[in-house]
C-alpha cells in the first residue's frame, strides 16, 4: 500500500458522506453455549474501517480474531448469541435476517479462508464454483459469467486460466488454490474483505505472493480488508492499522507505524519479543511467554493477561483496564494499568516470571490444584467455536 | 540447487551421522516415480544441532525420516556412530532406534490418544527393560519434571487433556527417556502458536545440554532453525542447496534461493515494505518430473544454459559455507528482481 506511512486516526467521529466509516462495530460479543458452560470468545471489540483501508487483526490461537471475523460477517453456527451493533454502509446488520445477509455475502462482503483445501468444494470444478456467486447476484447469462470468471482467475495471476476452470481443487497447489479462493472472494466486487489467515497453510515464497496479490487488488479496488492473522509480520508492512487482540479483547489497537514505534501493551510487547528473529545470533535464548491463554469458560478476575504479564501488579488482577486512548496520541488505544515504559516498569514479579518461563506449565499445574479447570487446555475450547462456524 | 558432492562433509571419524548419496524415490501408481530425495550428503558431529530448511515438498521430512530407516531409503549410507543403518533390519534395527529418537509435527496427533502420559514415557524402557518398575517410574517422574510438567498432575492423564505446547513437551520427554544420542525433530514447533513455539525452542536447548543431544531440526522457518542451528543445510526439490553456519550464510546467502527465502519472510517492521523486497515467482516443480540439471533453474533469475546441463556441484565459499550453485551470488549481492508477478511453474 503506497499510503501506509499516511496514518489517519483511529477513531474518528462518524461523517456523512464518502469519508464516512463502511464498517462501524460497537461493543460487539459473541459467545458459545458448551458442554462446560458459555465460552466467551468475543468481548466488547468497537472498531471501524473506511474505504480502502486494511485493518490487521493480530492474536494467537483461542484470541476470538477469527470469531470476530465470523460475527461481523454473520458467519455462525446455532450456539452462538451475539449482542452489539454492526452497522455496515449506515445499516444495523448484526440482527438482520438470512435473506438480507444473503444478499450481502459475496456481493458487499466477502471472506478468503484460513485452508484453501477444505474450503473449496471438492466435487465441483474450479468454474462452478466462480460462478455461483455471480449468477446469485448479477444477472450474468452462462457466457457472461464465464468470461468474468476468465477475467478473474487472469486478474489473481493464473496461468492458463481457461484450462483451470476445468480442473477441480485437488488438481492445484496449495498457492493455486488460494488464488482461487481470492477470485471467488472477488467475483463480484465486495466492499469489504475479510481475509482469514489466508496464508497460515502456505509457503513463506508463495506466501509473499499471495499477501502482495491481495493489496494490490485491495488498492486497486478500493476496498476496505480486514487481514486477521497471528503473525504480527504478515500485517507490519501491509496494514494501515493494527488491533491485537487478547482473550476476546482488542488490547492495543494503533496505526501500524505507531504500533511498532511505541508499544505500550505488555502482550504486544511479549509477542513481538518471543519471535526468533532473523538478524539473531543462533541459540539466543528466547523470551517466551510463560504460561498459556485464560480459559475462556473461566476468565480470572482483573486483566486477563495479568497472570502472564511481568509488569501485573495488584490492582491488574482485580480491575480489568478499558481500552482507553493514550495521552500522548489519542488514536493509539490501549487496555492496561500499566502500560510499557511507565513507572510500573519496575516488575515486582520478575522473580517468578522468570521462573514460569522454564517450567510455565508446571507451575500453572501447581499453582492451580483443581483438576477439572486445568483439565481442558484453553486452546482447545477456543478451536472449537472457530471450526464449527 | 540441485547440489551434488560431498565438499561440505567433514572428516568421517569425527560425525556421529553421516548420510552419504541418500536417494529416497516412491512408486506411484502410473509407473511414475517421486524423486522425494536425491543424492542428499549430510554429516553431523556430537552435540550439533543441524538445522534442514527448505518449503514443504522439498524432502526435508522424507530425508528426516529416512535416517531414521522409516522408510528405508532407495540408496545411500545412513552411517549412525560407526554403524551403516541402511540393510539392518528385526532386532538390531530396533535397537539402534533407542538411541536415535524422532519428534513429529503434530504433537496431539503423535501421542497414543488411549495411553496415559506414564505409560507413553515410560513404553521405551518397558521394552528394553531398563531397571525395575521403580527405577522406570522414578526416570518418568524426572522426564515430566525437566520438560516443565508437573509428574503428580500429568503422569494419569491422557493427551487430549493437554494443550498442544504440552503434549509437544510429552513428545520430547517420550524421545529422551531412552537416552539416545540423536532426535531428529521434524518440524517440532510449527504447529504451536508463536509464544509457545519459544517455550519449546528454549526447552530443546535446555534437554541438548543437559542430556548431551545431537539434533536434526527440520523446519521450513529460517529464522526458527537460525535460533537453534549450528549449521544449516537448504534444500529445494529433493537436493541440498547451500550448508553452512547460519550466522554467516544469512548474512551473504551464495544460493539464490536461500537469498529469495530470506527475503520472503514478513519481518515485523512496518518500514520494511514488503512490495520492496524480492519475491520469488511461481511454485517449485512437480517431483515426479524434476528439472534437469539445477533444479531452482526455473524459477531463478540467474539461470542459463549450464543450469540446464549441468548439474552443480557442492562447493566452498568460504570457511564452512558450501553452495552447489553454477553462478553464486557474491557478498552483499542481491538476486536481481524476480518479481514475475504471477506464476511461472504451475501446479
Amino acid at each position: 500500500m503506497t499510503d501506509v506511512t499516511d496514518t489517519a486516526p483511529v477513531a474518528e467521529a462518524p461523517a456523512a458522506g464518502p469519508d464516512a466509516p463502511l464498517l462501524e462495530v460497537t461493543d460487539l460479543h459473541t459467545s458459545f453455549s458448551s458442554d462446560r458452560g458459555t465460552v466467551r470468545a468475543v468481548r466488547g471489540v468497537s472498531l471501524e474501517l473506511k474505504r480502502g483501508r486494511t485493518l490487521g487483526i493480530v492474536g494467537e490461537s483461542g484470541s476470538g480474531k477469527s470469531v470476530l471475523s465470523r460475527s461481523i460477517m454473520g458467519l455462525m453456527p446455532g450456539n452462538a448469541v451475539r449482542s452489539g451493533s454492526v452497522v455496515y454502509d449506515g445499516n444495523e446488520i448484526l440482527n438482520a435476517p438470512a435473506a438480507t445477509m444473503r444478499s450481502y455475502w459475496g456481493d458487499q462482503m466477502s471472506m478468503v479462508f484460513q485452508d484453501p483445501m477444505t474450503a473449496l468444494n471438492p466435487v465441483l470444478r474450479i468454474e462452478r464454483q466462480i460462478t455461483e456467486s455471480l449468477h446469485e447476484h448479477l444477472d450474468l447469462s452462462k457466457q457472461q459469467a464465464k468470461d468474468t470468471a476468465l477475467a478473474l482467475l487472469t486478474s489473481v495471476g493464473i496461468p492458463e486460466p481457461a484450462r483451470r476452470l476445468r480442473m477441480y481443487p485437488h488438481e492445484m497447489s496449495g498457492g493455486m488454490r488460494q488464488r482461487i479462493m481470492i477470485a471467488i472472494a472477488l467475483a463480484c466486487g465486495p466492499r469489504l474483505l475479510f481475509a482469514d489467515e489466508p496464508t497460515t497453510a502456505l509457503d513463506v515464497t508463495v506466501q509473499a505472493q499471495i499477501l502482495d496479490l491481495l493489496q494490490e487488488l485491495q488498492r486497486d479496488r478500493q476496498m476496505a480488508m480486514i487481514l486477521v492473522t497471528h503473525d504480527l509480520g504478515v500485517v507490519a508492512g501491509r496494514a494501515h492499522d493494527i488491533a491485537v487482540m487478547y482473550a476476546g479483547q482488542i488490547v492495543e489497537q494503533a496505526s501500524a507505524k505507531a504500533l511498532f514505534a511505541n508499544v505500550r501493551h505488555p502482550y504486544t510487547e511479549a509477542l513481538l519479543q518471543s519471535i526468533p528473529k532473523l538478524e539473531m545470533a543462533k541459540h539466543t535464548k528466547l523470551d517466551a511467554i510463560g504460561g498459556r491463554p485464560p480459559d475462556l469458560v473461566n476468565l480470572p478476575q482483573g486483566c486477563p493477561f495479568a497472570p502472564r504479564c511481568r509488569y501485573a501488579q495488584d490492582r491488574c488482577h482485580v480491575e480489568d483496564p478499558e481500552l482507553l486512548p493514550d495521552p500522548d496520541d489519542p488514536t493509539h488505544l490501549v487496555a492496561c494499568h500499566f502500560p510499557v515504559g511507565t513507572a510500573a516498569e519496575v516488575p515486582q514479579h520478575e522473580a517468578a516470571v522468570d521462573a514460569t518461563l522454564d517450567h510455565p506449565e508446571e507451575l500453572d499445574a501447581v499453582l492451580d490444584p483443581d483438576p477439572e479447570v486445568d483439565d481442558l487446555p484453553p486452546a482447545d475450547q477456543a478451536a472449537d467455536p472457530e471450526g464449527a462456524s | 540447487m540441485a547440489g551434488i558432492g560431498d565438499a561440505h562433509l567433514r572428516a568421517p571419524e569425527d560425525s556421529l551421522l553421516r548420510v552419504e548419496n541418500l536417494v529416497v524415490e516412491f512408486k506411484t501408481g502410473r509407473k511414475q516415480t517421486v524423486h522425494a530425495v536425491t543424492d542428499v550428503s549430510l554429516d553431523v558431529l556430537p552435540g550439533e544441532t543441524l538445522g534442514l530448511v527448505g518449503e514443504s515438498g522439498c524432502g526435508k521430512s522424507t530425508t528426516g525420516k529416512a535416517i531414521m530407516q522409516l522408510p528405508t531409503p532407495t540408496s545411500g549410507t545412513v552411517v549412525f556412530d560407526g554403524t551403516d543403518l541402511v540393510g539392518m533390519e528385526g532386532k538390531t534395527l530396533r535397537e539402534q532406534r533407542t538411541r536415535l529418537q524422532m519428534i513429529f509435527q503434530d504433537p496431539i496427533s503423535s501421542l497414543n490418544p488411549r495411553r496415559k502420559v506414564e505409560r507413553i514415557i515410560s513404553e521405551g524402557l518397558d521394552i528394553w527393560k531398563r531397571g525395575d518398575r521403580q527405577g522406570r517410574d522414578a526416570k518418568v517422574d524426572e522426564m515430566l519434571l525437566t520438560v516443565g510438567l508437573d509428574p503428580a498432575v500429568a503422569r494419569g492423564r491422557r493427551a487430549h487433556q493437554f494443550s498442544g505446547g504440552q503434549c509437544q513437551r510429552i513428545s520430547i520427554a517420550r524421545a529422551v527417556v531412552t537416552e539416545p544420542k540423536l532426535i531428529v525433530c521434524d518440524e517440532p514447533v510449527s504447529a504451536l502458536d508463536v509464544s509457545v513455539q519459544a517455550q519449546i525452542l528454549n526447552l530443546l536447548e535446555d534437554m541438548k545440554e543437559r542430556y548431551g543431544l545431537t539434533l536434526v531440526f527440520i523446519a521450513h522457518d529460517l529464522a526458527v532453525v537460525k535460533n537453534i542451528s549450528d549449521r544449516v543445510a537448504v534444500m529445494y526439490l529433493g537436493r541440498l542447496c547451500e550448508v553452512g553456519d547460519p550466522d554467516v550464510m544469512y548474512e551473504n546467502p551464495a544460493h539464490p534461493y536461500t537469498a529469495a527465502l530470506l527475503s520472503a519472510i514478513p519481518v515485523p517492521d512496518p518500514n520494511v515494505r514488503p512490495d520492496q523486497r524480492q519475491t520469488l515467482g511461481g511454485e517449485i516443480p512437480s517431483p515426479l518430473s524434476p528439472p534437469s540439471g539445477c533444479r531452482f533453474r526455473t524459477r531463478c533469475p540467474r539461470a542459463d544454459q549450464q543450469c540446464i546441463d549441468e548439474v552443480p556441484v557442492m562447493a566452498q565459499v568460504e570457511g564452512d559455507h558450501y553452495v552447489a550453485c553454477h553462478h553464486p551470488l557474491a557478498p552483499g549481492e542481491s538476486i536481481t528482481q524476480v518479481a514475475l508477478a504471477g506464476a511461472g511453474a504451475s501446479a
